[in-house]
């Protein structure tokens, strides 16, 4: 993208150039760049004052003390250095990345099975059936999505229990107990967002070349060999776009255990986004909450780079 | 000695995995049919639900297709809660921010593609790096700013803060940037102006890419829980998540079946949509792949 991007500017510097020395040109240039400037203006002022204003402000805030009552006071790096010493903060980003990982596998592995197993279907009709399904969970909101999980994830009275009951099993304290309630959580956000990874994968399968798998196949390559020799090899980039997507998205979970448990039982499932929720707009702490906003974006931001790094090695591009 | 060899060493093989393929084909179509249960399931067991009267919501195993359908829950939706207010704040708020940001992402995508200004990579590549920022990180900040405008509690507050998107602006210029540039010089030289250019070349050709951003928009904000939730606190100014997760909170557990009457009634304009304009959702998820 980069390399097309700059032939393209060095090329209209040329043609600027060549412009230029025609009489009038200059002034065509110009006009140009003012009818540029209109158009963006409308999306420069929005995105300037609702986000890049608020990430500088978020910033400077994290050093200041402010109750919004009686005016901030500077404090310095002392929210950053009280945030590492505060056991439930650190523990709200714990739960976060345990939650987020637990994601992100179930995500990926679910929505590649589901994506290669479909993607073997030779009738379009079933094809489309399939695809319609998964995707449908998106459809609902967060919020719906929450309050049907709760009746159904229901420790007594839920239909989940009822029919683990019914083939012999024992119930499961779902919601009730710390270490299945961070388990539900995973078990439901995967639920919805597995048609996500589902069609990004469909589409990467889609678009392997079939002349490369047609070599395959005369080469005598199994269907095992051709999966994990050629297309997942082959939609890798796939792949990594979506780990990238359901991370961040992973890291930033607060519908969900914000409706369900109200992040308990204890602290079992309130994520950083929960924490810096109830510091900031039930505590009034706008300062240490922006500091925890803040560490949220650094640990978001070195997450990602990461996993861009790890990628070099096993991302294949074409 | 090879020619000889090959030909029937890929028939042996070929004979020998035909069975496994089917068995194959046969498991995969089982855990495909296991996924589509667990998938639809719940949708399932809401519907139904939502169908049957309060008292036995919560009788187990649950009649899967309810044989005679109750819609009282769905009259009960409407005399027990201001749903219909939910849902008419609902549409206010995504039916603005849809057009809102049709119109700014449109016209910024179009001059970052198109139009050769100074400066134009840097705020390109600003608002490429906004797009990595959680809306968690810029909440404090956006909220305070709503209410320096006057906006708090109103949907005012929903809507005017996403008008602009700095990932709408990438979604369109990438699209843009596909366009031919040639169509705009003809039609200059013919002696459009550059907006006329833009209006009537271009714009007319972005329209599967208007799709799919307002279809994004559209799910995003129908669905939106996070800032109603800060930004809003009397229940007239409520839109359906908000307030659906409100009625849960109120009426308790005597009346699942009315709150699951809710959730169906607030996925309605989702599920018509999808059936009408499934493509765009398929693009939409794929469109934030860089390449």
């Amino acid at each position: 993208m980069s390399a097309a991007t700059e032939t393209r500017v060095s090329a209209s510097r040329e043609s600027t150039r060549l412009i230029a020395r025609r009489p009038g040109a200059r002034r065509a240039i110009r006009r140009e760049a003012v009818f540029g400037y209109l158009m963006i203006g409308l999306a420069v002022a929005f995105v300037t004052v609702f986000t890049l204003i608020p990430i500088l402000v978020s910033l400077g805030l994290s050093f200041f003390s402010w109750d919004v009552i009686t005016p901030p006071q500077f404090v310095g790096i002392k929210n950053f250095t009280r945030l590492f010493s505060d056991g439930q903060v650190l523990s709200s980003f714990g739960v976060t990345i345990v939650l987020a990982i637990g994601i992100v596998v179930l995500q990926i592995a679910l929505g590649l099975l589901l994506a290669v197993l479909v993607n073997t279907r030779k009738h379009k009709w079933t094809k489309a059936l399939f695809r319609t399904t998964f995707y449908l969970p998106l459809l609902a909101s967060t919020a719906a999505v929450s309050i049907f999980m709760g009746y159904l994830f229901d420790a007594k009275f839920g239909l989940i229990n009822y029919y683990l009951n019914e083939i012999g099993l024992p119930s499961v304290p779902w919601l009730v107990n710390p270490t299945t309630a961070q388990i539900t959580m995973i078990l439901i956000v995967v639920w919805q967002q597995v048609g996500f990874t589902f069609v990004l994968f469909v589409a990467g399968l889609t678009s392997v070349p079939t002349d490369v798998l047609e070599a395959a196949a005369i080469d005598g390559a199994g269907a095992w060999r051709t999966l994990f020799r050629i297309k997942i090899p082959l939609i890798s980039p796939t792949i990594l776009f979506a780990t990238v997507v359901a991370m961040i998205n992973a890291m930033q979970l607060f519908d969900q255990p914000f409706i369900m448990t109200k992040g308990g039982p204890g602290t079992a499932t309130t994520t950083a986004t929960i924490a810096m929720y109830q510091t900031g707009f039930q505590n009034l702490q706008f300062g240490y909450a922006s500091a925890i906003a803040i560490l949220l974006l650094v640990i978001i931001l070195i997450i990602t780079g990461i996993q861009f790094l790890a990628a070099r090695k096993l991302v294949f591009y074409q | 000695m090879t020619t000889t060899e090959a030909p029937s060493a890929v028939h042996v093989a070929g004979r020998r995995r035909r069975p496994a393929v089917k068995v194959g084909s046969i498991v995969g179509m089982i855990v495909l049919i296991l996924g589509a249960v667990f998938a639809f399931g719940p949708l399932l067991w809401t519907l139904s639900t939502s169908l049957r009267t309060p008292a036995e919501a919560f009788t187990n195993p649950p009649q899967w297709i309810p044989t005679d359908w109750d819609f009282g829950n769905y009259a009960a939706v409407f005399n027990q809660i201001p749903i219909g207010q939910f849902f008419l704040n609902s549409v206010i708020v995504t039916v603005l921010i849809v057009i809102g940001q049709t119109i700014t992402c449109t016209l910024s995508g179009y001059a970052f593609a198109m139009v050769s200004f100074p400066a134009k990579n840097t705020i390109f590549g600003i608002f490429l790096a906004t797009m990595m920022v959680p809306l968690q990180t810029i909440i404090i900040p956006v909220f305070i700013i709503v209410r320096m405008l006057g906006l708090s509690d109103s949907l005012g507050a929903l809507i005017i803060p996403a008008l602009g998107s700095a990932f709408g602006t990438f979604l369109m210029r990438q699209y843009f940037m596909q366009m031919p540039r040639e169509l705009g010089e003809a039609a200059r030289i013919d002696g459009a102006t550059q907006f006329g250019v833009f209006w009537h070349v271009y714009a007319r050709m972005a329209s599967p890419a208007i799709a799919t951003l307002a279809i994004l928009n559209f799910s995003g904000f129908w669905a939106e829980f996070y800032r109603p939730l800060i930004f809003l606190n009397s229940q007239s100014n409520f839109t359906l998540p908000l307030g659906l997760v409100g009625l849960q909170g109120n009426l308790g557990t005597g009346s699942i079946s009315v709150v699951l009457a809710g959730v169906i009634l607030a996925m309605i304009p989702s599920v018509l949509l999808f059936i009408f304009a499934q493509r765009y959702f398929v693009e939409g998820v794929t469109a934030g792949s860089f390449r």
